[in-house]
Parts: C-alpha cells; sequence; structure tokens
C-alpha cells in the first residue's frame, strides 16, 4: 500500500478493570474508504470507536492519523469528528449555528461562516436551512445535518456510532443508500460501527467483524459472505444452518463428517489445517440448498436428505421454509426458490433436499468459545 | 352525561387548591390591602387613603432599607449560584448512583434542623470566643481574638448557606436532563472547556439557574431571622421593618402597606431579571 | 400562717365551686411567671386547667389586636402598656376589684397600678411581678460604667451592648439629664427629647459590639466576656452573678427603670372564673415565693419575699441600697401614639451607619 493510510491502528488495546474490552486490534484504513466495524453489542466496538476519536485513551498500542500518531492529542484537536448515536445536535441553537460550532472554535470569521454552513447544507441536501431549529426537522433530515456538522470541519476520518439505530425500518434503508451516496460525495473515509450486518454490507468498502474485543475479519461483504474465515464470522454475517460434526476423512480440502446423531456429510476445510477426528463447526447457506419433490433431482449432490416441512415463512422475495430432516431430527432452513413450482407447498409435505460438499464449510470448533 | 361527571371530577379535585387558595392567600391579602390604605389620623379614627405607601417614597431611610436588602439578597443569589453551579454540575454529571444520592442527601441534610438551630449554629462558629477565632488563635495566625458575626459578610454567609439546597436542586435536575453526549460532541468539535460552558451548559441549564435564582431571591429577601442575628447591630433588613412596624410600633397600616410593597417590588426584580436572561416564567417554572 | 393559707384555699375552693364547672385558662404571660409546680398545685386545687403561651409586651399586644381581644384569658403586660393600648385597640376588659383579693397586695403597688391603668373610673390592672432595668458589668473589666451614658465611653468600645428598644430611649434621656416621663404628654417636648438621644446614640453606634434582642443573648454575651457591659434587666445580672462574683446588676446613677408586670383581662376572654382564681392564687405569699426563685423577680403580694432564698435577696441588697431604691424611675402609662415617635427614632438609630 503506497498510499498514506487516513487511519491505522497498531495493536491497539484498552482493559478496564477487571475486563479486557479490546484486544491487540491492528488494521488501516485507505483514504476515501467507506469502514465499518460490524460486531454484536458488547464486543468493543464502541470503545474503538471511543478510543479513535479520543474520549478513551488505549492501554496500549497506537494510533496514527494520516501516518501521525494521535496519542497525545486531545479530542477537540483531533482532525476526526464524530455523529453520535443519538446525533448529539445541539437543541439550544439553530441549524446554522449547529453546523457551524466547529468553525466558530477554530475562530473563522463570522462571514466566511455564513458561506460555508451554507455551502455544505447545499451538499447534504438542505439548503436554506439554517434558521430553522432543530425540532423541525425529520429524522432523516437530522442525519443529514449532523454529517454536516461534521463535514464542514473537513475532518480527516468521519466516525460514526449507529447513527441509523434510532430510525424506523423504512426511513433506515433510505439512508443507507444516502449516506453511502454523501461518502461518495465528501470522498471522506468514513468509520461505521454497528451491529446491523445489511447496513454494514450495503454500504462498505471494507468490514471489520469484531467479537470479544478481536478483530475475527477483515473484507468486503462479499469476502465476509462466501468466504468467512471464521466459524463466528460464518454464523453472524447472512444466515446459515449450523451443525456440529467429527471429521472422518479427508482429501485435501474435501472432507467427510459425522454429526453427532449419525449423519454423514461432505464438507470443505474453509480455511485449511483441520484433520481427521476434529471437531468442527459447519455452515451451510438456506439459499445453497436446492430442494425437490423427486429424489432424482437431489441424487447426484453431495449431501442429500429428506425432511417434512414444518412451517413456511412466507416473506414475498425472501420466503422461507423450515423442514425437520428425517434422518437426524434436526431443523434446517432453505431459502423457498422464486420460482412457481414450489408455491403450492404446505406444512407435513415431505420433500427431498441437498447441496454440495463446496457449499459445506467446516470450521475447528475449539475456535468458537 | 359523561363529560359532565368529568367535569365535577375536575372541580372537585381542584376544589382543595382552590380553597387553599382563597382561604389562605388571596382573602388575608384582600384584608391586608384594606388595612394598608387606611391613614390613621387619631385614635382609633382611620381615613382611607395611599399615605402609607407614599411613606415609603418620602422617608429615604425605608427606601434605602430596601435597596439594601434588594441588593444583598441579589449578591447573595449571584453567591449561591457560582457556588452552587459547580457542586450541582459535579452531582449531576460526575457522579452515579449512591454517590450522587448520598451527595444530593448531604445538601439536605442543613434542612434537618429548624432555620434558628442553623443560624445558631453559624453564631457558634463566628462568634468572638467562637470556632473559627479559637482555631485561627491556636495555629498563630492571629494574636487576638477576631469577631467575625455582626457584620455584611456573615448576614451573606448565612443567606447563601440557607438557600444553597433551593439552588442546587434545579440546577441538578436541568443538568441531569443533559445528554452527555452533548457535551462530548462539542468537544469532539473542537470546542474547549469555556465554550462548552458558555455555548451548551449554560443554555441548556438556564432554566434551572432562572428558577433556582428567583426561589433564591426571594427567600433571601424575605428572610428574618438570619440577618437580625447575624447582622447584629448592621442587621437593617426590610422584613426587620415590617415585623418592627407590626409587632413593636403597632402601626398595622404602615406594616402592611410595607407588605404589598415588597411583594410588588420583588416581582419586578424578578420580572426584570426574567427579561435580562431571556427566559418566560412559564419555561421556567414549567420544567 | 397555716391559717392564713386554709383560709385562702378554702376562699378559692368556694369561688371555683360557684363556677360550676372547671374551666381552662389560656394565659398569656412571661416565662418563668407560671412555673409547673405553681400550675400543677392550682389545677389540684381548683380544677381548672391551665396552657400557658409565653411572649413579651409588644407581641402580648399585638396578639390581641390581631383577635380583637380574644383567644386568651388572662394576660400579663406591664403596667404602662394597658392604658394606650385600651384606648386604641380597645383589647381588655374592666376587672371585678370584688373578685380579687386585696389584701394580698402591697398596698402602695396596688394603688399605683390601679391609678395608671385606670380609664373612666375602671381598674384594667392589678401588678404582678416587679423589677427594674438598669446596667449589667463586668466590675473588673469596666468599672467606669456607673450609668448609660458611660456605656459610650472610649474604654469599653466595642465590648458594649443595649436593646433597640423604648427602655434603652428612656434610660439614655434620664442619663442625659433630661426627664422623658414628665414629657409623655406634650409630643413636641417629647420629640425634642428623642432627637438629642438620637444623636447620642447615633453617636455611641460605634462602641456596641450588637443590639441584643432576648435575656439568654445577653447573658450569654456577658458570660463569655464577649460583652463586659450592658443594658439590662436585673435578674439577668443576678442569675450571672451567681457564676461570676465579677458581673453584677448596677443601678445606674440617673436612676434605675422600673417595671411592673400586671394582671388583665383581654376583652373577649372566657374564663374570668379561673382568671380571678389564678390571681387570687398566686399572690399568696408562698406561691409568689416560688414564682420568684424561678423568675428571679420580687413580686407585689404582701410577705411574698419572706420565703424567697437569702442569696438572691443579697445580691437585691448589693444592688439596690435604699438610695437607689428610692431614685427607681416607674414607668407611667403610655400615652397612646408615641410609639411611633420612638419608632422612627430607633429605625433611624438602626440604619444608621
Amino acid at each position: 500500500m503506497s498510499e498514506i493510510a487516513d487511519l491505522e491502528c497498531r495493536e491497539l488495546s484498552k482493559s478496564f478493570l477487571d475486563f479486557q474490552a479490546v484486544k491487540d486490534v491492528s488494521f488501516s484504513v485507505p483514504k476515501g474508504t467507506f469502514f465499518s466495524i460490524l460486531g454484536p453489542s458488547g464486543c468493543g466496538k464502541t470503545t474503538l470507536l471511543r478510543m479513535i476519536a479520543g474520549f478513551q485513551e488505549p492501554t496500549s498500542g497506537d494510533l496514527l492519523i494520516k501516518n501521525k500518531s494521535v496519542l497525545d492529542v486531545p479530542p477537540n484537536k483531533r482532525p476526526v469528528s464524530m455523529v453520535f448515536q443519538h446525533l448529539a445536535l445541539f437543541p439550544m441553537m439553530n441549524i446554522a449555528a449547529n453546523v457551524g460550532f466547529g468553525l466558530r472554535q477554530r475562530g473563522v470569521d463570522k462571514r466566511e461562516i455564513e458561506k460555508r454552513v451554507e455551502t455544505v447544507l447545499e451538499r447534504v441536501g438542505l439548503p436554506g436551512v439554517g434558521n430553522r431549529s432543530i425540532n423541525q426537522l425529520s429524522g432523516g433530515q437530522k442525519q443529514r445535518v449532523a454529517i454536516a456538522r461534521c463535514m464542514v470541519l473537513e475532518p480527516d476520518v468521519l466516525l460514526l456510532d449507529e447513527p441509523l439505530g434510532a430510525l424506523d425500518l423504512k426511513l433506515r434503508e433510505h439512508m443507507k443508500i444516502e449516506l453511502k451516496k454523501l461518502q461518495a460525495e465528501f470522498n471522506t473515509t468514513f468509520v461505521y460501527i454497528t451491529h446491523d450486518q445489511s447496513e454494514a454490507l450495503v454500504m462498505s468498502d471494507q468490514i471489520a467483524v469484531m467479537n470479544h474485543g478481536v478483530f475475527e475479519q477483515i473484507g468486503t461483504a462479499r469476502e465476509l459472505y462466501y468466504q468467512p474465515k471464521t466459524a463466528f464470522v460464518a454464523g453472524f454475517v447472512g444466515e446459515a444452518n449450523k451443525y456440529d460434526a467429527k471429521v472422518t476423512a479427508k482429501n485435501g480440502d474435501a472432507l467427510k463428517l459425522v454429526t453427532g446423531d449419525g449423519v454423514e456429510l461432505s464438507g470443505l476445510d474453509a480455511v485449511g489445517g483441520l484433520n481427521e477426528g476434529d471437531r468442527t463447526q459447519v455452515f451451510v447457506r438456506p439459499e445453497a440448498i436446492k430442494i425437490s419433490r423427486k429424489q432424482a433431482d437431489i441424487k447426484g449432490m453431495d449431501n442429500s436428505h429428506s425432511g417434512e416441512i414444518e412451517s413456511i415463512l412466507f416473506n414475498g422475495a425472501n420466503s422461507q421454509l423450515l423442514l425437520r430432516d428425517n434422518s437426524n431430527g434436526a431443523q434446517i432452513n432453505i431459502t423457498m426458490p422464486q420460482t412457481g413450482e414450489f408455491r403450492d407447498l404446505t406444512r407435513g409435505d415431505n420433500v427431498y433436499f441437498g447441496w454440495e460438499a463446496e457449499q459445506t464449510r467446516c470450521y475447528l470448533a475449539d475456535k468458537v468459545s | 352525561m359523561t363529560s359532565d361527571k368529568s367535569k365535577l371530577g375536575f372541580f372537585l379535585l381542584l376544589s382543595p387548591l382552590l380553597l387553599w387558595l382563597m382561604t389562605l392567600i388571596i382573602l388575608p391579602h384582600v384584608g391586608m390591602f384594606f388595612v394598608s390604605i387606611s391613614e390613621k389620623v387619631g385614635v382609633r379614627q382611620y381615613e382611607t387613603g395611599f399615605g402609607n405607601y407614599a411613606v415609603f417614597f418620602n422617608e429615604p431611610l425605608y427606601w434605602n432599607t430596601f435597596a439594601r436588602t434588594a441588593y444583598m439578597s441579589i449578591a447573595a443569589t449571584f453567591l449561591t449560584l457560582m457556588i452552587g453551579f459547580p457542586i450541582a454540575y459535579y452531582i449531576a454529571k460526575l457522579t452515579k448512583g449512591r454517590t450522587k444520592t448520598t451527595l444530593f442527601l448531604m445538601c439536605l441534610i442543613p434542612f434537618w434542623v429548624s432555620e434558628l438551630v442553623r443560624t445558631f449554629g453559624w453564631m457558634i462558629l463566628l462568634r468572638e470566643t467562637g470556632v473559627v477565632s479559637n482555631f485561627l488563635q491556636y495555629i498563630g495566625l492571629v494574636d487576638g481574638p477576631i469577631e467575625f458575626l455582626y457584620n455584611d459578610a456573615a448576614i451573606m454567609t448565612g443567606l447563601v448557606y440557607t438557600s444553597m439546597l433551593f439552588m442546587v436542586v434545579p440546577l441538578v435536575t436541568t443538568l441531569d436532563s443533559l445528554d452527555d453526549s452533548l457535551i462530548e460532541a462539542s468537544y469532539d468539535l473542537g470546542g474547549n472547556g469555556y465554550t462548552i460552558l458558555r455555548e451548551i451548559i449554560i443554555p441548556h441549564a438556564m432554566p434551572g439557574i432562572v428558577s433556582g435564582c428567583i426561589v433564591v431571591f426571594m427567600l433571601s429577601l424575605g428572610n428574618y431571622l438570619t440577618p437580625i442575628l447575624l447582622g447584629g447591630k448592621d442587621s437593617l433588613w426590610f422584613t426587620g421593618l415590617i415585623y418592627s412596624q407590626f409587632i413593636t410600633r403597632f402601626n398595622w397600616e404602615l406594616g402592611s402597606a410595607f407588605g404589598f410593597l415588597l411583594l410588588g417590588l420583588s416581582s419586578l426584580i424578578v420580572f426584570v431579571g426574567l427579561k435580562l436572561s431571556r427566559q418566560s416564567l412559564t419555561e421556567t417554572m414549567g420544567r | 400562717m397555716n391559717f392564713k393559707y386554709t383560709c385562702s384555699a378554702l376562699a378559692i375552693l368556694a369561688m371555683s365551686a360557684s363556677a360550676a364547672n372547671a374551666e381552662t385558662l389560656r394565659l398569656l404571660t412571661w416565662g418563668g411567671y407560671a412555673p409547673e409546680a405553681v400550675i400543677e398545685k392550682f389545677e389540684a386545687e381548683t380544677g381548672h386547667k391551665v396552657e400557658v403561651t409565653k411572649s413579651n409586651n409588644e407581641e402580648m399586644v399585638a396578639k390581641l389586636r390581631a383577635t380583637n381581644g380574644g383567644g386568651f384569658d388572662l394576660i400579663q403586660p406591664s403596667q404602662d402598656r394597658i392604658a394606650g393600648a385600651q384606648e386604641e385597640f380597645g383589647i381588655y376588659k374592666p376587672l371585678d376589684l370584688s373578685k380579687i383579693d386585696t389584701n394580698l397586695f402591697i398596698d402602695s403597688m396596688l394603688e399605683a397600678t390601679k391609678g395608671n391603668t385606670m380609664m373612666d373610673g375602671k381598674v384594667f390592672a392589678v401588678p404582678h411581678v416587679w423589677g427594674t432595668s438598669g446596667l449589667v458589668v463586668n466590675t473588673k473589666m469596666a468599672g467606669s460604667v456607673k450609668d448609660y451614658t458611660d456605656l459610650c465611653n472610649a474604654d469599653v468600645a466595642g465590648k458594649v451592648s443595649y436593646r433597640l428598644k423604648r427602655p434603652t430611649l428612656i434610660g439614655f434621656a434620664f442619663a442625659m439629664g433630661m426627664d422623658p416621663f414628665a414629657a409623655y404628654g406634650d409630643a413636641d417636648a417629647y420629640q425634642g427629647i428623642l432627637d438629642k438621644v438620637e444623636a447620642k446614640l447615633i453617636e455611641c453606634k460605634a462602641n456596641v459590639k450588637t443590639y441584643w434582642d432576648g435575656g439568654d443573648e445577653i447573658k450569654n454575651l456577658l458570660r463569655s466576656g464577649e460583652v463586659i457591659a450592658s443594658m439590662a434587666w436585673d435578674t439577668g445580672g443576678w442569675q450571672l452573678n451567681a457564676d461570676n462574683a465579677d458581673i453584677n446588676f448596677v443601678a445606674p446613677a440617673s436612676g434605675a427603670l422600673g417595671w411592673i408586670d400586671t394582671f388583665a383581662l383581654p376583652s373577649r376572654g372566657r374564663a374570668d372564673e379561673a382568671a380571678y382564681a389564678w390571681i387570687n392564687f398566686v399572690m399568696q405569699p408562698e406561691i409568689a415565693a416560688m414564682i420568684t426563685s424561678e423568675a428571679g423577680n420580687f413580686t407585689a403580694s404582701k410577705g411574698g419575699d419572706a420565703g424567697v432564698d437569702d442569696a438572691l435577696k443579697a445580691r437585691y441588697q448589693t444592688s439596690f441600697p435604699q438610695e437607689a431604691v428610692d431614685n427607681i424611675k416607674w414607668y407611667p402609662a403610655v400615652p397612646a401614639g408615641l410609639e411611633a415617635l420612638e419608632g422612627a427614632v430607633l429605625d433611624r438609630v438602626n440604619a444608621a451607619q
């Protein structure tokens, strides 16, 4: 990477009294990237973000912005800005004063402030709202004002702390696209934290999946989805059917496994290094499973089973079937094909289903706590 | 039918308040007003007129006493705010859970004893043979006993002490409602301690500041014991004048007029204060 | 003695019997004038109940004025607070002297009080407790203080105290060689005296540590040595003398100011029978002696000083040699309206810097 990274963390750690929130996290974010940190609540992502903003001091490690360590720089001097979870717009000021706050602190000339505030409001698509009060704005408009308030300072890095969490579903979907557009418009590095995988998947150039204070995997949305490197990522990003199984035979990456109930599976050693006799976790995406009324259609697949439909979760294009596997009684989740063929399936029908060994990703069970 | 019933319920619920207002506030004031506009012209002879009010404006003594009382009360209010704000900020923002409750209760403790006892407590501390004077002599800072009582500073100390709670409570309430992320956000956007205080914290706490100031000002202005006991020979206080008109002079007419003047003038000062701070009474008291 | 006691007890019993049933006596009085032991005895003998409220002259008049003479059955203001207040506010009712055992009273005091509280030929009060106000002085440290105006001497600067009340005005007037009592009837002459006193008090203000308000306050100041000379009541001086022989009551050269606290009936009092019973009860010499021990002051009861503790008598005699007794200036009745003149002076003194 020849270009200087906007943000770089080197073995960053943060410990509280009896608890290590962030453990040796290292990553770098190139200029102009939309970088998301995805993880369940309590994984340490908020602590990490607050360390970048400067509200918390790392226990060890280094933090660089444009290749310069900012550990000794207080938050009000760091070239990063933050959009807070509940936006933290100042209710005692009108919109123009809110957006101009940072410039006033820098001692910028009054007329210059006016000009720059109006420009940035235009860029976020809210021209001429400067004199209004915060309460007169809709949720989405408030988001944009919060971003404008940060962007007017032209920060090197913009931090966003789950800013879409408080919005209703429709608006959230809309704002995902909006945020991505704004990021492209300003061409500023965004570091976005969220526990919502769809937010991360839709908007990000790069996603880091975080769990128990460490980064499990950094990659593009595609990489995370199709080539998860750990069992946690496989389970957390997207949906998957999960089995616990033991490796009975190994041939290169191809594995033969048997579950606790004695069902045999063919699988793929996802990260390598599995040996005969290892206990594994096996993930199969619901959309990778093919169903049919006739056994013959499934026969040729690496894994083939039959089961009884327990329920149909109808959700338009995202409809799913819940099946009870006849061989071992395990529940399995299958995406309903959108071909009309299965429209008349009902509860209690018996169907055949199967998937390829390539779609059966296996990870060493010990990796998961 | 239902609306009639709910109306009846409304009036029934309202009646204790109305009764209280009428019998204990409005009626006595009406009575006082009539007393205040009767001028004494001889033994058991009275005429109606505003002569008693004129006395206040014609006699510089009374006018000056009011001015002094108002000025001292404003100073006490300001001092209470200056001391109370950091305390309230500490309680509201820098402590949590048990510590917060404990600190809050500690502000309340002085109010478990009567005002008289509290004031006597200060007299024990400040008098010439008192704790402070003896301590200073003991550590060798001064040679002889020092009298801290019987001056304006002693009055001020007593007033600030007595009113502290009434400043801290509304301040803690408003500061408590200030979202911490607003402070962090302004810090993140480049603000420093001073600008955050000026642009974020104070504007947010303004209703609390104003309501605290109104209460403390009114309490100080209407205080009787503290100025009399701690102020000694220079303890001229408007309420003391009213008391002596009523009790030692038997001059209820002038006393009542003074009472109304106190009510009117103090309301005027509060009104001016609200205008200057650009707050409205409904906004301040409605929170 | 025993016979006399029995007689009066019988008389009281007879009286209470005639009252048909027991009443509650609401007594408004000074601290020490109705000791618990006396109340118990009274209640046991007469069956009346007694409720005591403690107060001072001004508050007594103010309270009765507020209720138009109701709320109490017997009150004990000083004799100078009867006629003026009656004229102005009509808060008392005349006494029925036939219901009072006048033989129990020292004649001269009874006559003086009757004369002072007479209006339209009706008597409004009989005497109970008397005493004086003068100077209480720490003789070791403030030996120079012999008269009221000596409180303004440089050698006691910052260590004197007095009340900002009318006795101070009167005392200073006498010490300055004027006779305010003689000018009571002439408002202009009285104002002239007040003007001179006002000037003196303002000049003297720098000398004063603080104006005291309550009896306990001045005793406290004198005991701690923060104040070494003050205008005060005789009893306070005698009480302090018991603890510290240096402090004693001194009758001022221009004369101590003598006051007599009385019995008077509020105009709307309800328990007159109980009130008369109380008067006759407490004027018995034995009971009077009990009250003297409690309050520190002597009473108008004939022979009431016989049962008083010798130490108190001794202090009284030290403070009051015969010529000092003769020199006591007894307060005459205050004419209505005088308080307003005095009040204005006191306000101006208070405000002076």
